[in-house]
């Protein structure tokens, strides 16, 4: 073949050098060690577009078949979500030295420690714990390391719950459960979609390692017994694990505050784009305790100081606990995880301030409460389902003969995204809908929103 | 001892404070969107719902900047980070760190991409679900597997995944409780113990023979049994050794009733020369930020997809992507899926990202990226062991290595005290990345493992064994100068004591805050 824009030696000239530096006559002799009979001798069936000119249309030819949430008015969340990101942020996720590093030390990549130092400083505020890991995938991967932590920590083996979780998360959790934990769900209140303490005071037993609770939960509600859930967990010798929507910390009591000995949340709405969900970020914080530090997979970057006086330095903590050193000693997958996402999500909270967030929070409260408001107003409609305060979510039950799936057709023709069909996941809530509002939606959105649900209603 | 005289290298060195130690009280580094009036007057005071309790009393304490303050920070913070784009960055072996095109990049910040929401109905989002679907089809074709869940985001998520396939298959066949153990090599990744481990499986490691590298086939059969799940191998393994007896497990482990995960993060030396599924594995996986061109991200966000034959198919992740002949769809109706692994589909821009690259390079470029990969490396080899004090365990037995090798400094460390650490120290130095050395156990002592990929110049290569001679030369002569480094970088040696120390460790500001003032 042409030599390739992508491998300088590929020209056939260069070729010849390394061979001779070598000292072999073919490159296939290299292979030698990989026996005749296993190799693949075919040519692979793969597209190929020589130019780059050809490969970008054909991709945009893909691409252009979405209609994005610029081209329609969306209302959909349930663990991605849609927010304003400042240039800022997509310009340093774009910085090509931080796209493109990997493991080096902190003497070549100073900066990239530091950026994560910061990142994981900021959620230590946020969420107010000492101590915070370096991110994983995404909440749900989060949420199964809390657990392996919680039970490792504790030396006990039953998780407990909180029902309104999302199924899906549930699953992701039960992945990490091995043969270490066991989940077990602890019910809600029916009226008001907070934890049943009732229920909980009847799970919880000596097995019991944590209680894993959301706030806001993955149906929108803000859990507010979030003291009284610590105390019963703490009585019995218990963890409280605690998952957050970071946003919603701008305006709500961190949960390091109300007794949480483990956070873990969902950083995309930190400066990401929702990319099809594809560019998540699970954060892991906790007690600043040897047990449970060394309870995590994770890697751990520390400050440090160095030789010359006023310079700092990173290093890793217990990295011998990791599963690159420990194997299948290791308390939980240690891999490359989402730092880049971290780097952006730092910017952020950068960008925001202490003000900013506060806005933001506010702000997201209050769109959110006037879309319930407005779409209450609708004969058939209830929202949010549950007597509770909301922070960006809620319940949208609809009385109708029409199922959530029909009425989000009818809308889509509307140029609307409805929210997400809860009733196979929730079958109890019969037909509803799990909306989102956001700072990103004006008066003007939920006001059309409301016209089109009382025209799907119809 | 500063300037270095090899490379001409100086590092960006900005001194920079911590973004807690910058800006003043009150700045600030965004406008937040307002609320209108109506909608204001509408709900009145939302935010007394949320009780006393609730309520966040004090404002985050989080940094105050304006915008350009924030930009320099990063923008500083970023030229003290060394990536693929910023030099010599062979040295990394294991990682694959290869060249990613920037026109990738572009394609993916595409809003088109961006702003698509993964719950959105599948109507409005038939271009992802495209790439998506095509990415597995040509994952499929390269491998020999029948097909692939782009959920893993890992190597060790895509091995945690395979090894809950496993799991789940024997469950479905009533022999799980009987079937607990998975068999792997000690060469293998880690994640190859580490993730069926966290799966709830017993692992049994396999040595290798001192003599060859690669564990006899006797140990093999001794390690397999009744209590055999499967087995997790890497192949090549990390010291760039193929091992040939590869079909040979398989045969062992299927005969025993197990199945065969082969781990392919870095399959760059393979790519159009060996499908393992023709092979007779059961499941695979591979690394799209290695061997697929993706950016590594600074430690991520990186991807896995698992490969999986037929028989096995049926257990993949919820959902798969399905395509009727018209629309493609998200495949939620598989009864016998492990369910979830990942919030949504994947690191979906890696996904698009590596399609992408596949396109560009076609049948004949990956032979060619596998070819050149292969000898780049054997060069490096050839001159490499020329250096004083670097040796290659097992050259009599594996001469040709794949994409990587795994050399020694024991002896330089033996003649003149310098070893792996300081010569990584030292590396850096000279605008050369330090090199990987290995995981843990040390099967070979005072290691080091480069891996040129085919992105590498042969400037490049004669660069970096200059760099590897010029260190040498230092070790031998004297030593001080290796054992101090770094003496060309944004920082001198740190102190490494708050590794251990949970009196003296500060994962955040506020901890250091606590501990130190």
């Amino acid at each position: 073949m042409t030599t390739h824009r992508y491998i300088p030696n590929s020209d056939p000239e260069i070729k010849r050098e390394l061979l001779d530096g070598i000292g072999v006559r073919e490159p296939e002799e290299l292979f030698a060690a990989i026996p005749a009979k296993i190799r693949f001798h075919g040519r692979l069936d793969l597209p190929y577009a020589a130019s780059e000119y050809e490969v970008k249309r054909r991709i945009e030819t893909s691409l252009s078949k979405n209609i994005t949430s610029n081209e329609m008015l969306s209302f959909v969340g349930a663990g991605c979500w849609p927010h304003y990101v400042p240039a800022v942020c997509d310009e340093i996720n774009s910085r090509s030295e931080f796209l493109t590093a990997y493991t080096g030390d902190t003497y070549s990549d100073l900066g990239r420690f530091q950026a994560l130092f910061e990142f994981q400083s900021m959620i230590g505020e946020l969420v107010a714990m000492d101590a915070v890991t370096l991110p994983t995938y995404d909440w749900a991967n989060a949420s199964g390391d809390a657990i392996r932590m919680a039970a490792m920590a504790t030396d006990r083996h039953e998780i407990l719950v909180a029902r309104t979780t999302s199924p899906e998360k549930r699953s992701v959790m039960r992945a990490y459960c091995g043969r270490l934990a066991e989940m077990q769900l602890i019910d809600y209140d029916p009226e008001t979609g907070q934890i049943s303490l009732e229920d909980l005071e009847q799970k919880i037993s000596p097995n019991t390692a944590a209680v894993y609770i959301e706030n806001p939960t993955y149906l929108g509600l803000i859990e507010t017994q979030g003291e009284r859930i610590a105390e019963t967990a703490h009585d019995n010798g218990s963890l409280l694990i605690v998952g957050v929507e970071p946003l919603s910390l701008g305006i709500l009591t961190a949960p390091g505050e109300y007794g949480a000995d483990i956070v873990c949340g969902e950083g995309q709405p930190l400066g990401l784009h929702m990319n099809f969900g594809g560019a998540s970020l699970g954060f892991l914080a906790c007690r600043d305790e040897p047990r449970f530090l060394s309870s995590t997979g994770h890697r751990l970057i520390t400050i440090t100081k160095t030789e010359r006086d006023g310079e700092w330095g990173f290093t890793y903590v217990l990295p011998e606990r990791s599963m690159y050193a420990a194997r299948e000693k290791a308390p939980s997958i240690t891999g490359t995880g989402a730092a880049l996402c971290a780097i952006t999500a730092a910017v952020y909270l950068s960008a925001l301030g202490p003000k900013g967030l506060r806005e933001v929070a506010e702000t997201i409260m209050q769109k959110s409460h006037y879309a319930m408001k407005r779409l209450s107003e609708i004969r058939g409609i209830k929202a949010p389902f549950f007597k509770s305060p909301h922070f960006e979510e809620f319940t949208v039950n609809f009385r109708s003969r029409k199922t959530v799936r029909r009425i989000n057709q009818i809308l889509l023709k509307l140029g609307i995204q409805g929210g997400k069909d809860l009733s196979k996941e929730f079958p109890e809530l019969r037909n509803t809908a799990l909306y989102c509002v956001t700072e990103i939606h004006t008066k003007e959105d939920i006001d059309r929103l409301t016209a089109a649900l009382k025209e799907a209603l119809k | 001892m500063t300037a270095d005289t090899v490379t001409g290298y100086r590092a960006a060195a900005w001194n920079e404070p911590l973004i807690y130690q910058l800006g003043r009280k009150g700045r600030r580094g965004s406008a937040v969107v307002g609320v209108e009036e109506e909608v204001k007057k509408k709900i009145r005071d939302v935010l007394s719902e949320i009780p006393e309790s609730m309520r966040r009393k004090e404002p985050v304490n989080l940094p105050e900047l304006s915008e350009p303050e924030i930009v320099r920070h990063f923008i500083r913070l970023s030229q003290q980070t060394f990536g693929v784009d910023s030099g010599v960055i062979l040295g990394v072996g294991t990682c694959t760190m290869k060249y990613n095109p920037k026109v990738n990049e572009a394609l993916a910040r595409s809003p088109k991409l961006t702003e698509t929401h993964p719950l959105q109905e599948t109507s409005t989002v038939q271009g992802i679900l495209e790439i998506m679907y095509r990415l597995e089809k040509c994952l499929c074709t390269i491998s020999g597997m029948d097909r692939f869940s782009l959920q893993p985001r890992g190597g060790a998520h895509a091995v945690l995944t395979n090894a809950l396939i496993m799991r789940a298959y024997h469950k479905l066949n009533g022999e799980l409780e009987e079937r607990n153990e998975i068999v792997t090599p000690i060469l293998s990744h880690p994640c190859n113990g580490g993730s069926p481990s966290v799966a709830g499986f017993k692992v049994v490691t396999i040595y290798p023979d001192p003599e060859t590298g690669i564990p006899n086939v006797e140990a093999v059969k001794t390690a397999v049994s009744k209590h055999t799940a499967g087995m997790t191998i890497t192949d090549p393994y990390d010291t760039g050794i193929f091992d040939p007896n590869i079909e040979e497990y398989i045969k062992i482990v299927h005969e025993a009733g197990g199945l065969v995960a082969v781990d392919q993060a870095n399959a760059n030396s393979l790519l159009g020369r060996l499908r393992i599924g023709d092979v007779g594995a059961d499941l695979c996986h591979f690394n799209l930020h290695k061997s697929f061109s993706t950016p590594h991200g600074s430690h991520g966000p990186g991807s896995a997809p698992i490969g999986v034959k037929k028989h096995l198919a049926k257990f993949l992740p919820v959902p798969t992507v399905g395509f009727d002949g018209k629309k493609y769809y998200l495949d939620y109706d598989r009864p016998h899926s492990i369910g979830k692994v990942t919030g949504f589909y994947g690191t979906i821009p890696a996904v698009l990202k590596a399609y992408a690259w596949i396109m560009t390079m076609g049948a004949e470029g990956l032979k060619e990226t596998s070819e050149v990969a292969v000898m780049n490396n054997n060069y490096l080899i050839q001159n490499l062991i020329k250096v004083r004090g670097v040796t290659l365990p097992w050259a009599k037995s594996h001469r040709w290595r794949l994409q990587e090798a795994r050399f020694s400094l024991q002896k330089m460390k033996e003649d003149t005290g310098v070893g792996i650490d300081d010569v990584n120290r030292r590396i850096v130095d000279f605008g050369v990345q330090k090199c990987f050395p290995s995981h843990e156990p040390l099967i070979v002592k005072e290691p080091f493992t480069p891996e040129p990929p085919e992105s590498t110049t042969k400037e490049d290569l004669d660069r970096f064994v200059q760099v590897f001679q010029q260190i040498s030369q230092e070790a031998y002569t004297n030593p001080e100068i290796v054992k101090k480094a770094p003496h060309n970088c944004a920082i001198s040696k740190i102190d490494p004591s708050p590794s251990r120390d949970p009196s003296k460790w500060a994962l955040t500001w506020r901890a250091y805050l606590k501990k130190h003032k």
